[in-house]
Parts: structure tokens; C-alpha cells; sequence
């Protein structure tokens, strides 16, 4: 997929699909967040956008590694970002109930957990926006060339992989 | 010994630590990638095979959470402590910081100021044990937040069964924790020293009992799976250290340990140092 993302490209994931994407990646993580939700306006424009929760680690302008950070601690503003226009949430270990903000309007991929040096091979520095909250907290607009897979974790329809896991959790008691 | 060997030798271990994984630890995950039967958690295992390839090729940290300084020391009792002991530590790990280069990820808990140098008040953290020898044998074993977060540590009530509970509760928290998990358990003690007890266990990897087994098989039977996406995988060892606890206590704690089960060691001696 390449960004912007559209609507109709958003509606025609499921979970279980597999993406992989091309194009401008934002990082957000725990203190980019909480500027969004205080309603702050952004250096970037979210319209169709990627975010990434992500806390990346970067010297002399590369990345070196670049995995996901943990989605839950974030989830809970899934409403204000999708509601600035973010398409596509990549992150690892799902958002739970959050999940309803998503619906018919985004979709979040999982990357997998750990794979920072995998990533690192896709993603190239354009420029770090809000360099104050330092290397892991800023929010680095990244280059994504190929960059995947990504697993449609949950779908704008509702479909939710981490629910149906815990579906067969509780049938296993 | 000579200082700068201690701090040579705390590089080191931490630049091999953040790059390559254990031998043990890549089998283990190739192992359960082999036998994993769920397509989704296949293309994980799948993503995380081909970062281990690339991060030792590109001698880049596996992940960007490059976790907090953690070491496991082993004293030779006929050692003589040198006074620089922690200091010099600490001076490796903020070498370490620049040369890897690893993230700063030490802030004050109340601030949230970042060091900016992974040292600081109670970092890095340095577990000490005593063993025969003249030696001192430095273990570097960087804990990243994810499975960090994901550690918990109950006192139940001494009718409840610690498995069952433990059993359910990392198949819980098992998807934030990047799973396949190591899962560390300590049952028994007080309550710091079950916290103690199952951060051993982690150091101690693998387990090999009929307790260790018959808990990992119960933890993968329940399907949270590689990053909770559901599969076969959710956890890839455990080990379980136990303590006398009081009669009238249950304390257990579990320290979760992602994929990326990073750790390496080195001998430091009178007259040098060298990767074990």
C-alpha cells in the first residue's frame, strides 16, 4: 500500500491480510500522544496518514532499529488520531476495547515485535518534528520503502485478531 | 584487575547481548517456528528469523528498545572486590550508549527527564551472587519494557493453585510481551525475594524439570500465540526457583522475557578479560 491511504483501501482490508507499505510513516508513541489528546496542533498533517508506535533508534540521520512499540499504553487515544485523519495504525499487541474507534473509518496492522533491524532495512529519515522529547518520544517522519509484513490485526469492520485469540483462550477453560 | 578491562569487558558483553542472540535461544525459536501450525503466527516467526539474520550481518541492535542496563555478577569468593566495581559499569554502559549505539531509555520515574546515557540513580542494575574462584564473570542481560511490563507479581492465599494462575496470566499478557515468551517464575519466599526468585529463573533459561514442562505445555495450549495474533507459540521456556515461604503466604512473581532473549557473558581476571 502507499500513502496517502484512502477509504475505499481501508475498507478493502480484512484481518488476517497481509500489507506491506511504501511511503511517509509517522512515530508516535506515549508523549506524542498525549499532545494530540490535549488538542495541540501537529508540525505534520494527518490526513490519510500512517502512524507507527514506534520509539525508533537513530544515529547520524539512519535508522538502525525500528520495531513497534507497545500499543496498549496508547490505545486509549485511538479517537483523536483517527478522528485527524490517520488511516493505518501499525503498532504490536492490539488496543483492546479502543478498537471501536476504529471502526469503518481506520484499520491497525501489527508489525512484528522485536523486528527493529528488519525494519531498519525499510525505512529510511526524512526529519525529526518535535525534537524536544528526544529520540524515542519525538515524532520522526519516516521514508517506508517495501516495508512489511504487516498483519491486518483489526479491520474497520470489527474483525480482530487478538479477540479471537482470547475467544479460543476462554474455550480452552 | 584492571579497571579499564571491567569497562572494556561491559561493552563488550553488551554490544554481543544487543546483536546476537544466545545459541540456545535461536534454536528455541526456530524449533517452535518449525512447529507452529497457524499461517499468521508462521509470518511472524517468519519476520523474527529474518531480523536475527540481519542484525548480526549488520551488527545492529535486534530491537530499538535496547532495554535498561541489567547484569548479573559472579563473584569468586577469593576475589578481591575491587573498589571501582559498580563505577566501572557504569562507565561501560554509557560507552556502550555512544559506541553501539543503544537508546537512552533511563528516565527519572517521577520527571521523566531522561539521563540520556542509560545510567543514573539505581542504574544500571547490578545482581551480585558469590561462586567459587578467583574470577568475576559479568553477565549483561538488557530488559526492555514490553515483557517488562508485562511481569506481575501476586501473595495469594495459600489454598489457591500457583500454576493455574500463572498459567493464565502470561497467556494474558503474553501479546504485549512480544510471545514467544521466556517466562521466569519464582514461587515462595517474601515478596521481594519471589520478584528475585523469578528474575534467576530467567538467568538460569532453560528449564527443565517436569514442573517447568508441564506449566509451558499449559500456557501453549491456551492460543494467545506469537504476539497474541493466536498459534500454537506462546511461550518457548520456563523455569520455575522456589524459596520457603511463610505458612501462612503464597507470594508469586513472573518475569516475562520476550523472544529477543538477550544475553552474554565474559571472564574478568587479574590479568585480562575474554567473551566466555
Amino acid at each position: 500500500m502507499k500513502t496517502p491511504i484512502s477509504q475505499d483501501e481501508v475498507a478493502a482490508l480484512r484481518a488476517g491480510d497481509l500489507v506491506w507499505i511504501s511511503g511517509t510513516v509517522y512515530t508516535a508513541r506515549d508523549r506524542v500522544h498525549a499532545l494530540l489528546a490535549t488538542g495541540e496542533e501537529l508540525p505534520v498533517d494527518l490526513a490519510g496518514a500512517v502512524i507507527y508506535h514506534c520509539g525508533p533508534l537513530i544515529r547520524d540521520g539512519t535508522v538502525l532499529s525500528a520495531g513497534p512499540t507497545t500499543s496498549g499504553r496508547v490505545g486509549r487515544y485511538t479517537r483523536d488520531v483517527v478522528d485527524r485523519g490517520v488511516r493505518l495504525i501499525v503498532g504490536k499487541g492490539g488496543i483492546s476495547e479502543d478498537a471501536e474507534a476504529l471502526w469503518g473509518r481506520a484499520a491497525y496492522l501489527a508489525y512484528p515485535g522485536g523486528c527493529g533491524a528488519l525494519a531498519a532495512r525499510h525505512l529510511l529519515v526524512r526529519r525529526l518534528h518535535l525534537p524536544d522529547l528526544g529520540m524515542a518520544e519525538g515524532l520522526w517522519e519516516l521514508e517506508a520503502e517495501g516495508w512489511g509484513p504487516m498483519v491486518v490485526a483489526i479491520d474497520s469492520f470489527g474483525g480482530d485478531l487478538y479477540r479471537e485469540a482470547k475467544r479460543s483462550e476462554m474455550r480452552s477453560e | 584487575m584492571r579497571r579499564e578491562d571491567l569497562v572494556c569487558a561491559t561493552v563488550a558483553v553488551l554490544a554481543e547481548a544487543e546483536t546476537v542472540l544466545p545459541s540456545w535461544v535461536e534454536e528455541a525459536i526456530r524449533g517452535a517456528a518449525e512447529r507452529e501450525t497457524s499461517p499468521i503466527a508462521r509470518s511472524q516467526f517468519s519476520a523474527i528469523l529474518d531480523n536475527i539474520g540481519i542484525a548480526s550481518e549488520d551488527g545492529v541492535p535486534l530491537c530499538q528498545d535496547t532495554g535498561l542496563p541489567v547484569f548479573c555478577l559472579e563473584i569468586g569468593r577469593d576475589l578481591s572486590i575491587p573498589p571501582f566495581l559498580e563505577e566501572a559499569i557504569a562507565e561501560g554502559v554509557r560507552r556502550a550508549t555512544e559506541e553501539i549505539p543503544l537508546r537512552p531509555n533511563a528516565v527519572d520515574p517521577l520527571t521523566r527527564k531522561n539521563s540520556g546515557d542509560n545510567t543514573g540513580p539505581g542504574m544500571p542494575d547490578i545482581i551480585i551472587d558469590l561462586v567459587p574462584g578467583d574470577s568475576l564473570r559479568i553477565t549483561a542481560f538488557p530488559k526492555g519494557a514490553g515483557s517488562e511490563n508485562g511481569s506481575f507479581l501476586a501473595m495469594l492465599n495459600p489454598a489457591d493453585d500457583p500454576l493455574d494462575f500463572v498459567a493464565r496470566e502470561v497467556a494474558k499478557r503474553a501479546g504485549r510481551a512480544c510471545a514467544p515468551v521466556f517466562v521466569g517464575v519464582g514461587i515462595g519466599g517474601t515478596f521481594d525475594l519471589a520478584a528475585r526468585l523469578a528474575k534467576r529463573a530467567l538467568l538460569h533459561m532453560p528449564g527443565s524439570s517436569d514442573l517447568d514442562m508441564a506449566l509451558l505445555s499449559e500456557i501453549n495450549r491456551i492460543g494467545t500465540g506469537p504476539m497474541g495474533l493466536g498459534g500454537d507459540a506462546t511461550a518457548l521456556a520456563v523455569r520455575i526457583e522456589t524459596a520457603l515461604c511463610h505458612t501462612a503466604s503464597l507470594p508469586v512473581a513472573v518475569n516475562l522475557q520476550c523472544w529477543a532473549n538477550r544475553s552474554s557473558s565474559a571472564t574478568v581476571r587479574d590479568d585480562g578479560w575474554s567473551i566466555d
